[in-house]
């Protein structure tokens, strides 16, 4: 027998085994996989790595990291579905706790309760943040949301459109597009003003009909400007039957009119900011809330965890709720296939939340608008650059244009990075309508040095 | 004897007081605060939030403390023996917890300049690559969030292969076991079919008969987990995929009991088309209290060009994010997948190697084969479909006799095995087990634990038939006794956020 006894498995010593093997009554372990087809059995061993002790480990993927230029180590200016923001130690020593960290969904509430009260707790949250009533404990991120949200108001309204604003992010856009086609679900995208980027009215009137199953709009929108329109589009949806869905970035809501105080039925949104970090873009957080209301509720996907009472009513308690809605029992009836969420991420949101409070989420707010108001004062006084292209109120993001400048935007983050700074998002290929502008974020973590050097590196790049 | 803690803490929004705070954000500069002049000046009125976000108002310390309270009032891995069946609860490396958040990887954004992300791309890329080798599979996409959204891609391609074999619209069933997880018919329904489910036979496996009348030029694909949710070997996989091919089918595995299998069989060896991997499951990163996971999905060659954008390429000497991929779904979610979970996926399958993941292979199914040995001829017991027949990673028990015999049902098995301190077994699943005790223990618990389990079994089995009352007033030694489930899903008294509860409780409703 070989001998391969590894930490992380108790029983590879060879006396256990042979122990364990002479109860069952077998020789060899082979005899336990006797009913595999010969033919199936691997003969010859796989193209994987040696076992490596953890020291190995550590220096080979320490050492494979440091090809990476991190973005505190190269000022970076990104956001586009994936910000920095500060994650407090608390927030981090807590979901490294083992005991959340380690456990599964929790099907057995009664040796869950941690587990299930930070959920109940984040649900909750979301629902004061966003003025709704229910929230779901999670989704895979913003765009399959949006994607499991279309679907939602789609089966509440019988009806099989979505209008959605043409300035999204085209990922989020691909993804609603991939969940919608096979449940029959058409997608309309509404023209924006040319000069404020706001959502045109009149083509929204146009394209909204009987057959309109929901109208989303993102507030702030992908280009970082806030949507002021909202309670019109709101009431245009409302008066053709249709659902009102608002896409938020949950930061913005200590500073931001929260959804619910403009009617909005269902709130989606990236939890990322909540205590996440940006980690290469995964894992983010999905939120989905929604006003409560039997049908929309009925139809949501995904966990939701209420707070109940113990058989005898002696003591409140936690647990998993609406479960026929989900496919470990309604199968192909259910609202959705979902099951491993986010959860973690949610609880670095519950306890993000938990040590802002309000006021911290309004200075947070505050930071972030004054970071991007001096970004964008300072940046446009640079000749040749635009920043920003509309003309609109901006949170956390912000265009810059250099089609005066007649450079690409593509030449510039190349010549940026020669200054140790990472530039936004070009934009060219995604809005071609909009030349050569990339997307700008600013948050609290970036210093008005940082932003000086920005300032200075692209004007020396221009002159 | 066990207990867990029990802390009777309030939910947060009662806990604090007004004004306190647990965390003070960066301020502005004063030049940038004279710079940009007052708030009401830089956001419309409008759109200005007047009314504070009823948020909990707390200290770092009383928040520390709740959490920390709350923490303890659940149970990990790290806890004790977690024996749930299809979930494949194994020991979570710390080292790959420190890895992932190494601030050289935490702190990368996925939009950052090629040159700047080599070392995350080349990890990636690599892992894509053991992945594909150990599935058997042609090309391998991270994307997938989870298991279950893995197999909703899986199932998209399903629907655009034949679409571009102009067959989308005949092509309308997929095919999937009665024995199969709730997510395959569900997945398979999202992606637009209709599912049609095929009995298993006597001996655990899928009906070939059944499923030959079930194929038809109707027939997308069938989606299998094998070993299957009894923790059988499918030993005709030859013939079902041989069925389902002929048919003009794809065959999906459904990866959630790969562990077996590691480096002894392969899906796509075995003829699969399409393969989803739960990392979370098989290589070893937690599950979070439920997520996040990752749920890869690899693919036969004549299906990798219709793969989510971007595919990771190493072209002249640089790993490369490739949009130029035609023939691609588009997207399932934003970026790359969860890189966190891929990342500490990686450093698992170096800890192990190629043999480390054989032994975790064999040493899952011994210990499966070890318990079930132990188990079988309890009283009150039995082990349904071919009881002389060696499962593999994990097997489903029936308590079908104990609960005719006394009353106590395998719920109330599960409840009292939490009250001697381990989580207990999948129960009531797969549905063609009445009473099912789905156990499966892993490689990564000792002999003596397994024993502990056992005699646990044993004696509550015992209980059982002289004090059912013992075992069905269980769980007594958690944080909480038995809740009131029906309370929190009835329409008139569901609370599902703080609001809707205080609302409630105001109107006398609760």
């Amino acid at each position: 027998m070989k001998n391969r006894d590894h930490p992380y498995i108790p029983n590879s010593v060879a006396r256990t085994k042979e122990e364990m093997m002479r109860q069952i009554g077998i020789k060899d372990i082979d005899e336990l996989y006797a009913d595999v087809p010969d033919k199936y059995r691997l003969k010859k061993p796989l193209r994987l790595p040696e076992t490596l002790s953890e020291f190995e480990v550590k220096k080979h993927v320490e050492e494979l990291l440091s090809k990476d230029k991190s973005c505190s180590e190269k000022r970076a200016f990104l956001g586009a579905g994936c910000w920095p923001h500060y994650v407090p130690a608390v927030v981090k020593e807590i979901v490294q706790r083992s005991e959340l960290l380690t456990a599964y969904t929790p099907y057995q509430p009664e040796i869950s309760q941690g587990m299930l009260q930070i959920l109940f707790e984040y649900q909750s949250m979301i629902c004061e943040l966003t003025d709704m009533d229910v929230a779901n404990c999670s989704m895979y991120d913003w765009a399959s949301a949006l994607g499991e949200t279309a679907r939602m108001t789609a089966r509440v309204k019988n009806r099989k459109e979505i209008l959605v604003p043409q300035i999204i992010h085209p990922e989020r856009a691909s993804t609603l597009k991939v969940y919608s086609e096979p449940a029959g679900i058409s997608i309309k995208q509404v023209a924006y003003d040319v000069e404020s980027g706001q959502l045109n009215l009149a083509d929204l009137r146009q394209k909204i009909s009987d057959q309109t199953a929901a109208v989303y709009v993102e507030n702030q929108s992908y280009l970082g400007l806030v949507e002021e329109q909202v309670t019109e589009i709101g009431r245009e949806a409302h008066a053709h039957g249709a659902l009102f869905i608002v896409g938020i970035d949950p930061i913005s809501l200590g500073v931001l009119k929260p959804p619910g105080e403009y009617d909005a039925d269902i709130v989606i949104g990236e939890g990322q900011p909540l205590g996440n970090a940006m980690n290469f873009g995964g894992p983010l957080l999905g939120i989905m809330a929604c006003r409560e209301d039997t049908a929309l509720i009925r139809q949501m996907p995904g966990r939701i965890i209420g707070l109940t009472t113990t058989q005898d009513n002696s003591k409140n308690g936690f647990c998993m709720t609406m479960q026929t809605r989900e496919q470990h029992i309604r199968r192909e009836k259910a609202t959705s296939n979902i099951c491993s969420n986010e959860a973690l991420c949610a609880v670095a949101a519950a306890v993000y939340l938990s040590l802002l409070g309000p006021e911290g989420l309004y200075e947070l707010g505050e930071a972030i608008v004054h970071k991007t108001t001096y970004a964008i004062q300072k940046l446009s006084k640079i000749e040749g650059l635009t920043a920003p292209i509309f003309k609109a109120s901006h949170f956390k993001e912000f265009t810059i244009n250099f089609d005066n400048a007649n450079v690409t935007v593509k030449e510039i983050n190349k010549k940026l990075l020669e200054h140790n700074i990472q530039g936004g998002k070009d934009l060219s290929k995604e809005f071609p309508e909009l030349g050569q502008t990339a997307l700008y974020c600013t948050t609290e973590t970036h210093s008005k040095a940082d932003i000086d050097s920005l300032a200075n590196a692209l004007e020396e790049i221009l002159t | 004897m066990f207990k867990q803690a029990t802390w009777n803490e309030k939910v947060i929004f009662d806990l604090g007081a007004s004004g306190r705070r647990g965390h003070i954000p960066p301020k502005s500069e004063a030049e940038i605060m004279q710079s940009t002049g007052k708030m009401d000046k830089l956001i419309p009125a409008k759109m200005f939030r007047t009314k504070k976000p009823r948020l909990p108002e707390l200290s770092e310390v009383e928040v520390m403390r709740h959490y920390l309270r709350l923490s303890e009032m659940n149970f990990g891995v790290d806890s004790g023996f977690y024996p749930l069946g299809s979930c494949t609860m194994k020991y979570n490396p710390k080292i790959d917890e420190q890895l992932a958040s190494l601030p050289s990887f935490a702190d990368i954004h996925p939009y950052q300049d090629q040159s700047d992300i080599q070392g995350i791309l080349e990890i990636l890329y690599r892992l894509e690559r053991w992945l594909a080798e150990i599935t058997g599979t042609y090309e391998v996409c991270l994307h997938p969030a989870a298991g279950a959204h893995g197999e909703l891609l899986g199932t998209l391609l399903m629907r655009i292969f034949h679409d571009q074999n102009g067959e989308c619209k005949k092509r309308t069933e997929v095919i999937v076991p009665d024995s199969a997880h709730g997510t395959n018919p569900a997945s398979a329904a999202m992606a637009g079919f209709n599912v049609v489910v095929v009995p298993s036979d006597d001996d655990g496996c899928i009906s070939l008969g059944a499923l030959k009348a079930a194929v038809s030029e109707r027939t997308a694909g069938l989606m299998l987990t094998n070993p299957n949710t009894l923790g059988v070997f499918e030993k005709n996989i030859d013939e079902i995929a041989g069925i389902v091919h002929e048919a003009g089918g794809l065959l999906y595995y459904d990866g959630a009991n790969l562990n077996p299998l590691l480096c002894k069989v392969r899906p796509g060896d075995m003829g699969f088309d399409i393969v989803h991997i739960n990392i979370h499951k098989t290589f070893s990163t937690p599950h979070g209290g439920g997520g996040p996971g990752a749920g890869p999905v690899g693919v036969s060659e004549k299906l990798a060009k219709f793969l989510p954008v971007p595919r990771i390429a190493f072209e002249e000497g640089q790993y490369q994010l490739d949009y130029n991929r035609p023939d691609s779904i588009g997207k399932i979610k934003s970026f790359y997948g969860n890189a966190a979970v891929l990342l500490k996926a990686y450093a698992y399958i170096l800890s192990m190697g190629r043999e480390g993941l054989e032994e975790v292979a064999e040493i899952a199914v011994l210990n499966a084969n070890y318990l079930l040995h132990k188990l079988k001829n309890v009283k009150g017991l039995i082990l349904p479909y071919d009881n002389a027949k060696p499962r593999k990673h994990e097997c489903v028990l029936s308590a079908k006799p104990l609960k005719n015999d006394t009353g106590v049902s395998a719920l109330n098995v599960a409840k009292r095995l939490l009250d001697y301190g381990f989580h207990a077994p999948t129960v009531y699943f797969p549905l063609i087990v009445e009473e099912a005790l789905m156990i499966e223990p892993t490689e990564s618990f000792e002999k003596e634990e397994l024993d502990r389990f056992a005699d646990a079994v044993q004696e509550i089995c015992r209980e059982a038939y002289a004090n059912p009352e013992r075992v069905l007033s269980a769980p007594q030694n958690v944080s909480i006794s038995r809740l009131d489930e029906v309370k929190a899903s009835h329409p008139r008294t569901m609370a599902l956020s703080w609001r809707m509860y205080v609302k409630k409780k105001s109107q006398g409703v609760l």
